[in-house]
């Protein structure tokens, strides 16, 4: 049966010191896997020790109990608490198969979560649509307020007073300029890591996410009015529009992201405030994975597409699809996020 | 609660965490030092990647340099060059990001610096650790950690309020896990999981096994009997401390246990003999208290009843 009781000449004096020789093969066995897996030699446990960790799992938790209370062996508890704990961290450890995640993370789950922080999308968007116009008024009134929202270097030939054909020119007719691809890249870097921190400084109960949002989306009203002097307003959304749809959308869920983080902190409801944060963020870090995805897909169209399409027409027929594109699979895929666990 | 538990209640860091199949375990939340030295690790190991590759790519860099020299084509040459920068780009944001979600989500849930101190993540409520905890708690990093160390090393030459500032940010969330009884940081908060320490317990013998001479009857034998009144002083936390001083085995705790114990049960027949009047006295007490533990009573230590 087991390996201690074919050594007939070792008796325990005990009751429950004979239980324990009666299973301490079981509990060796158990060690001797969970050892093998924390020491990341995956491929060295052979498919018969896998199939049993579960099972073996539980005979260990259920000795752990009959023990508690039956046996007074000091040694023998703390041993079995130690390995009943570092089995439950192998058995409740990240689920290793990063593909299945994947899998239903696009397959429904994504779309879950974002539809979970419907009301905070709603209120970033209502803050970004007011980021613009403030943006836009304060330009509006005083045009040097431009230069506090965007430096001089970064405004180049987008300034103030600049003539028609030149701000034309910014948005066309630079088809074949070079490193478009190392341009995507850096966008796609810089664009990620503000979202992320839009995201995390939900932390601060959201306040910070807020100002965030109106201060990006300020820049982009204080520039549309800039195009609307000279009267290129549809050429610039057009422009923005093609990655801008994407784009925009992606900073507008990390946003909303974070504000639900800021709000579960801030109105926990009857929940313990730590279990509604942490409800909070586990569904927010869902949506922000997305984000990063959709910033890649924004820097390809804005690298590359933008640059290849010359006229607004095109440029407004590739925003207008993507944003059908991810409003349909936010908001009317349903998937099979009801298998999730 | 039961000796082994008065005896965790002590140490300040021991929490109990249910598991799903409704078993309790004791746990230990892992030391502010041991969180600090393993971050210090990851940064380290994170710092010499980033250059190690930035060198690597350099490397390449240069030889495509030297390859376009050499067949004074431009186009390709360029085209290298750009291909390069967007992997450097690439793996720059990968480093940065992805270091610590790819480490944490392996089965070990710790980074490498984790593994060194010895520590790792777990889910709060006892269950299962998801991938969307992992990515919750790493995603808040950046503005513990990322986010501030370049504000500090900027606005330190440009001015004092701003370094003020961002030092101020950078000290909120680096001490945010000695505000908290368990050593949560602000990204724990978010996902719901801790730091806890990662046990090891080897099994000791049991206590009570004898080797009987090959031939004999294997039965348990006593030298020394106790009567039930001399057995009934002591309770589960004298029987530990007991088991403690037979497994470390010193001679001179097992002559002072010895005279306590001789003295309070008015016996002093274990002369010369100590260590088998001991392990006798505990076999025969431990015999005695879990008959009563079966029977639903527990005597905790000897100024309780029973």
């Amino acid at each position: 049966m087991n390996a201690v009781t074919t050594h007939a000449i070792e008796v325990a004096a005990l009751r429950s010191d004979r239980f324990r020789m009666d299973r301490e093969a079981d509990w060796q066995r158990l060690e001797a896997i969970v050892t093998r897996m924390e020491k990341g030699r995956l491929r060295g446990i052979s498919d018969d020790d896998l199939l049993a960790l579960p099972g073996l799992y539980r005979t260990v938790a259920s000795s752990l109990s009959i023990a508690r209370e039956t046996s007074l062996d000091a040694a023998t508890l703390s041993y079995l608490e130690a390995l009943v704990q570092r089995a439950w961290f192998v058995v409740y450890g990240p689920r290793s198969s990063l593909t299945e995640w994947l899998r239903t993370f696009l397959g429904g789950g994504w779309s879950a979560a974002v539809r979970a922080i419907g009301l905070d999308i709603v209120v970033a968007l209502a803050v970004m649509v007011a980021g613009v116009a403030v943006g836009w008024l304060l330009v509006s009134h005083d045009p040097e307020w431009y230069f506090s929202l965007m430096s001089r270097e970064m405004a180049g030939p987008r300034v103030p007073g600049a003539s028609a054909q030149a701000l034309r020119g910014t948005l066309f007719g630079d088809a074949k300029q070079d490193g478009m691809s190392v341009f995507a890249a850096q966008l796609f870097s810089n664009n990620a890591q503000v979202s992320i921190l839009a995201f995390a400084l939900g932390f601060a109960f959201g306040i910070p996410t807020l100002l965030l949002l109106v201060h990006n989306l300020a820049l982009l009203g204080a520039m549309a009015w800039l195009y609307n002097g000279a009267g290129l307003l549809p050429d610039f959304a057009g422009w923005i529009s093609v990655h801008g749809t994407t784009e925009l959308f992606a900073i507008l869920l990390a946003g909303a992201a974070g504000l639900h983080i800021g709000r579960a902190l801030a109105f926990p409801g009857d929940r313990p405030v730590l279990q509604a944060t942490a409800e909070a963020g586990r569904r927010s870090a869902v949506v922000m994975t997305g984000v990063v995805l959709m910033l890649v897909v924004a820097a390809l169209l804005e690298g590359f597409a933008r640059q290849l399409v010359d006229d607004t027409f095109g440029r407004f027929a590739i925003g207008g699809f993507m944003l059908a594109a991810w409003c349909a699979y936010f908001f009317a895929f349903r998937g099979n996020a009801g298998r999730r666990r | 609660m039961n000796a082994a538990a008065i005896r965790r209640a002590r140490t300040r860091k021991e929490r109990i965490l249910l598991t799903p199949e409704g078993i309790s375990l004791p746990v230990t939340v892992a030391g502010r030092g041991a969180r600090a030295g393993a971050l210090m690790l990851d940064l380290i190991f994170i710092a010499l990647l980033m250059i190690g590759s930035t060198l690597a790519l350099a490397q390449i860099a240069g030889g495509a340099g030297q390859f376009m020299r050499e067949a004074k084509g431009g186009g390709a040459g360029a085209q290298v060059l750009q291909f390069l920068m967007i992997v450097w780009i690439v793996i720059m944001f990968l480093f940065r990001n992805v270091y610590f979600l790819y480490f944490e989500l392996g089965p070990r849930g710790a980074t490498p610096g984790k593994r060194l101190t010895g520590i790792r993540i777990a889910a709060r409520d006892g269950g299962r650790l998801t991938a969307e905890m992992v990515i919750a708690r790493n995603l808040l990093r950046d503005i513990e950690l990322f986010l501030p160390i370049p504000l500090i090393m900027m606005a330190g030459a440009e001015s004092g309020m701003a370094w003020l500032a961002a030092t101020g940010w950078f000290a909120i969330f680096m001490l945010f896990p000695l505000f908290n009884r368990d050593g949560l940081r602000a990204g724990d908060v978010i996902a719901g999981s801790w730091v806890l320490e990662r046990p090891r317990q080897k099994l000791e013998a049991a206590m009570t096994v004898q080797q009987a001479p090959p031939g004999e009857e294997a039965a348990p034998t006593h030298k020394f009997r106790f009567e039930d009144a001399e057995l009934a002083v002591y309770g589960e936390f004298e029987l530990q401390s007991l088991e403690r001083v037979l497994r470390e085995d010193r001679a001179d705790s097992i002559e002072t246990v010895y005279h306590t114990i001789a003295a309070k049960i008015g016996r002093n027949d274990g002369w010369g003999d100590e260590r088998r009047f001991l392990s006798d006295y505990y076999t025969q007490l431990r015999a005695r208290l879990e008959a009563g533990m079966r029977m639903g009573r527990r005597k905790a230590d000897k100024h309780s009843g029973h």
